[in-house]
């Protein structure tokens, strides 16, 4: 045995236990807008305006719980699968402070109405250069780490968490490119479509690499190892990243079917969003089959039913999004609530799934404990996640799918049938069932939080010793 | 094609699509001649083992998969030939938006512009007491016209009352029409720089006074001095207004904008700009003459 080093698993610990810090804020601030929708008096003045709380809840859930979710994974994942201590440690505690500060920044500039206008990209553009300088040192950290590795193979998951930094990079640094016109103002590079099409190309892809390449990436470590399976197909990881990183980029032009975007873009955008199908499906699969052979343990390991769950979430969701991406199902779908319903049958159902699932995963790990404080609380909180994403997607396709027939419904005269208010009106009640369904999510995570604390109160933070590599390295 | 500046960007863009969908096939391809595992066989793992306990097995690509994947490639080829994508290319159907929202307009209007031309001999008066067409006028006021003057025709702040009789440029069937054809533009000049605060306070209770509102006054009597000097030019000395340029009478306590000292106040120290969009060229006569009636009627109950 040579001197055994540890892990570095301080800065994993920093960004798992922020993970349900903003995790809760997020979805608060969440709860709070569809509240807003359904009571509009609780528009509070301009600062707690639902145009100014909607984009601080899409930063919080998405960089604040789903970023620093990712943070926590990939610099867990990427030691233990390279068997090596983090490179440049110092870097990597920066791109911590760093990103709380950038999260810190955006909950008080949004409110106060700074913003570029951009969704997803709100940020204005001091915000953003700390930003790239973070992504920038996340890079040097992981493929850093990497690049030292002591295991000869790099692991699948590293190669998603790959993808998603480069990608990641590459979109926010062109997407944010703008012309400062003070310190707090700033005016995008792009004008008219071609700014719209630089915007969802970025804004897809956010969900492409961010959200979905990612958590494939956390999906490909944490899925067998929680079942204790073998991969279920090499080949297929294979097959199905390069095709996913590749179709991904294409796929932007459905946000803006049926706009002054060229008829050209809209096509080919549909088109790869098509394609997209089978690539998104690979992962689902791969995930899924892992677990054959396994199957029993769900019914005992509540864990592993949060990871399984997410595996259905992200295969319902992108089967849903290629479908909506077709012209003359987005015709109907376009601007309602169906697309709110979708992004949140991906956001609660997948993201927030398997980040819940690993971080439980990890928890214990990080504070030198045999399990989480309580499995039932466990459960519980799968349930309630459950039942309210549930809640939450079927009711907005209920609403968005009557929105858009009411809205294209017409008279023998060819008036519309319904005013746009009375339309409005015919969504409360489904507002109120998706208020719910938000609700219950956000209380299960106030379980996560508990039975988290509990756990670190029981243990202590300990850094695992990287093992001798003799044991491994001979395969 | 006006989308491209050049020939080079349409070649850029359909070469990268065909080496796409190319790329993509031969991945599948190439990746499907892996060996199907027989009943009994066990599979083995790739070999390589990552923090401790992680392996991969090599299973074949899923055959319905793969046809999945096959088949949205073939549909993706069939679209881009059937319809714009590859560049400069139009695709061999002839399809564009631009193509597709003339023709659906085109059947709109063929099939739904005789409903309303068959009313255009027919008079206002008479029209505003035909139930169908007061039915078929209130479709397109709930259209077209409810955003500004609310469901109930009432209005709101800025908007005007279109039940009460009380109109800014006139209530015949003829000034409602044209009204509605090209549009109004009402404006009221500022006044604040050249009264001042406290001239525009007198003149604001010589206003309220109009009306018979509670007021100063002593202020009222001075602020009726600039009152005649200035504002009389349109709305008259007696405050009574003047239809023909849309300025509001000021003595039957219609408010358009608020009765209290500080909205009038606000009116007289910054001015007031209002629009009425024209609607002639986005409803066409035909329209515009149902929905002239249903607002006439509004205000001359008599027709009920």
């Amino acid at each position: 045995m040579e001197t055994q080093s540890t892990y570095n698993y301080k800065v994993v610990r920093q960004f798992a236990i922020m993970t349900v810090v903003w995790g809760i804020v997020g979805m608060l601030v969440g709860v709070i807008i569809a509240a807003q929708l359904v009571w509009p008096e609780l528009n509070f003045g301009p600062w707690f305006h639902f145009g100014r709380l909607r984009p601080l809840h899409t930063n919080a859930v998405i960089f604040a719980f789903g970023g620093c979710a990712l943070f926590a994974t990939s610099y867990y994942v990427v030691q233990r699968t390279s068997q090596v201590r983090l490179f440049a440690e110092k870097l990597a505690s920066f791109t911590f402070w760093g990103w709380q500060l950038v999260i810190v920044l955006a909950a008080v500039t949004l409110p106060l109405g700074f913003t570029s206008g951009k969704e997803y990209a709100e940020l204005e553009w001091p915000i953003d250069i700390l930003i790239a300088v973070i992504w920038v040192s996340y890079a040097i950290v992981f493929f850093g780490t990497i690049a030292v590795r002591k295991v000869k193979h790099i692991y699948v998951a590293n190669w998603f968490y790959g993808a998603f930094i480069l990608a990641v990079a590459l979109l926010h640094i062109v997407n944010s490119m703008a012309l400062p016109v003070s310190f707090t103002k700033s005016y995008s590079a792009y004008a008219g479509a071609v700014d719209a099409m630089v915007q969802w190309w970025y804004g897809h892809n956010a969900v492409g690499f961010f959200l979905t390449a990612a958590f494939l990436g956390m999906m490909y470590y944490f899925v067998p190892k929680q079942a204790g399976r073998p991969v279920y197909s090499y080949r297929l990881s294979v097959v199905h990243f390069w095709a996913l990183i590749f179709t991904y980029m294409w796929a932007g032009p459905h946000h803006l079917h049926y706009t002054a975007l060229p008829d050209w873009t809209q096509s080919i955008g549909m088109v790869f969003s098509l394609i997209l199908l089978a690539p998104s499906w690979g992962g689902m699969i791969n995930g899924i089959m892992t677990l054959s052979g396994a199957w029993h343990k769900l019914r005992t390991d509540p864990v592993l039913k949060f990871l399984v769950v997410s595996l259905s979430f992200y295969g319902m969701s992108t089967f849903e999004g290629p479908m909506m991406s077709i012209k003359t199902v987005n015709a109907l779908s376009h601007y309602t609530d169906w697309t709110i319903g979708h992004v949140h049958s991906g956001a609660l159902g997948w993201v927030g799934f398997i980040s819940i699932g690993s971080i439980y995963y990890l928890v214990p790990r990080l504070f030198g404990r045999e399990q989480m404080y309580s499995n039932k609380l466990i459960e519980a909180h799968f349930w309630m996640a459950t039942v309210g994403v549930v809640l939450y997607i079927a009711a907005l396709w209920i609403s968005g799918v009557m929105q858009g027939l009411m809205w294209r419904a017409l008279n023998p005269d060819g008036t519309l049938t319904y005013a746009f208010a009375e339309v409005v009106k015919a969504t409360y009640p489904y507002h109120f069932i998706r208020l719910l369904g938000g609700f219950m999510y956000l209380a299960g995570m106030f379980l996560m939080a508990y039975n988290v604390l509990r756990t670190a109160g029981l243990g202590r933070a300990v850094d695992a010793k990287i093992p001798a590599l003799s044991t491994h390295a001979h395969a | 094609m006006s989308d491209f500046v050049s020939d080079f960007w349409s070649i850029w863009i359909s070469a990268i699509v065909i080496i796409g969908i190319v790329g993509l096939t031969l991945l599948l391809t190439t990746q499907a001649k892996a060996k199907t595992v027989k009943a009994g066989e066990k599979v083995e793992t790739m070999g390589h083992v990552w923090d401790g306990d992680l392996e991969e097995y090599n299973n074949p690509l899923p055959k319905w998969w793969m046809w999945m994947f096959y088949l949205t490639l073939i549909f993706g080829v069939a679209y881009l030939v059937l319809y714009p994508g590859l560049g400069t290319f139009k695709g061999i159907r002839g399809w564009t938006s631009v193509g597709q929202y003339k023709e659906e307009r085109a059947q709109a209007e063929a099939k739904y512009q005789p409903l309303y031309d068959r009313y255009l001999k027919v008079s206002v008066e008479e029209l505003a007491k035909d139930p169908e067409a007061r039915a078929m006028g209130n479709r397109l006021y709930q259209t077209y016209c409810m955003q500004c003057h609310g469901a109930d025709a009432r209005g709101a702040k800025g908007f005007p009352n279109l039940t009460d009789n009380d109109w800014l440029y006139g209530g015949s069937a003829e000034k409602i029409h044209e009204t509605l054809v090209n549009g109004r533009i009402g404006q009221m000049p500022a006044f604040g720089a050249a009264f001042g605060e406290e001239k525009v306070r007198d003149t604001a209770n010589y206003v309220l006074s109009l009306s018979g509102k509670k007021h100063d006054a002593e202020r009222a009597t001075r602020g009726k001095e600039a009152f005649n000097a200035v504002c009389a030019a349109c709305h008259g000395p007696d405050g009574k207004g003047n239809q023909a340029i849309g300025a509001p009478n000021l003595t039957d306590n219609v408010w358009l904008y608020g009765s209290t000292e500080k909205v009038i106040m606000e009116g007289i120290t910054n001015g007031r700009k209002n629009q009425m969009p024209a609607w002639n060229e986005f409803l066409g006569e035909g329209k515009i003459h149902l929905l002239t009636a249903y607002v006439w009627g509004l205000s001359n109950n008599a027709a009920k």
